[in-house]
């Protein structure tokens, strides 16, 4: 039981440094990357959950949550290429 | 036996994890910082969702940890790759011993 919560302890540890360099980052990459690297940690954090909490089938929101993850980075990306940062009236300049 | 390799295991994964997480705030430009989320992405991850493997033993839940192991194994590589190449695109200089070329677009 004690293993499970000193799982979730070092991941929070992690996701915290992950938000600090969030906040603290220069380049937007390296905001897409900590969030990117945030969001791996919290698929981990579920699934250590599941265990805590001995409810097996909260993994499914790991495993769905990891490719979410993933196109979410992706759709920052591509965002971020084509350089859409206004708000949702394009045409007004 | 089982539990002292699952501790063992999960010690060292959410370690890892603190390592990269380090890494990520010291490390000096984009691509160094690739590597240091990269390395704690897939260790760290591999690490702890074995230990919890252990944990659950032949059971239906260690059939979803592996599932989760395998979307991070194909997934995580592909959005390294996906950052470092917009991070190239977007002329980002990679970090160089003189600080003079931090930041400017290369060529």
């Amino acid at each position: 039981m004690t293993l499970f919560v000193v799982a979730a302890v070092t991941i929070l540890i992690s996701m915290a440094l992950a938000v600090v360099r969030a906040v603290a980052s220069p380049t937007v990459f390296d905001r897409i990357l900590a969030v990117n690297m945030f969001g791996t940690k919290s698929v981990l954090l579920v699934a250590v959950f599941a265990f805590l909490s001995g409810r097996p089938d909260v993994l499914d929101i790991a495993l769905l949550y990891s490719l979410l993850n993933w196109l979410g980075v992706l759709a920052a990306l591509r965002m971020v290429e084509r350089e859409e940062f206004y708000s949702s009236e394009p045409d007004d300049d | 036996m089982i539990d002292i390799l699952s501790w063992v295991l999960i010690v060292t994964g959410g370690a890892l994890g603190i390592i990269g997480g380090i890494g990520l705030l010291r490390f000096p430009d984009v691509y160094s910082r690739l590597h240091a989320v990269g390395v704690t992405d897939t260790g760290c991850a591999s690490l702890i969702l074995l230990g919890l493997g252990l944990q659950s033993g032949w059971s239906f839940e260690s059939v979803k940890l592996l599932f989760i192991y395998a979307f991070l194994f194909f997934t995580s590589p592909a959005s390294s790759f996906s950052l470092g190449n917009g991070a190239w695109q977007h002329k980002i200089k990679p970090w160089s011993k003189d600080q003079s070329t931090k930041g400017d677009a290369h060529d």
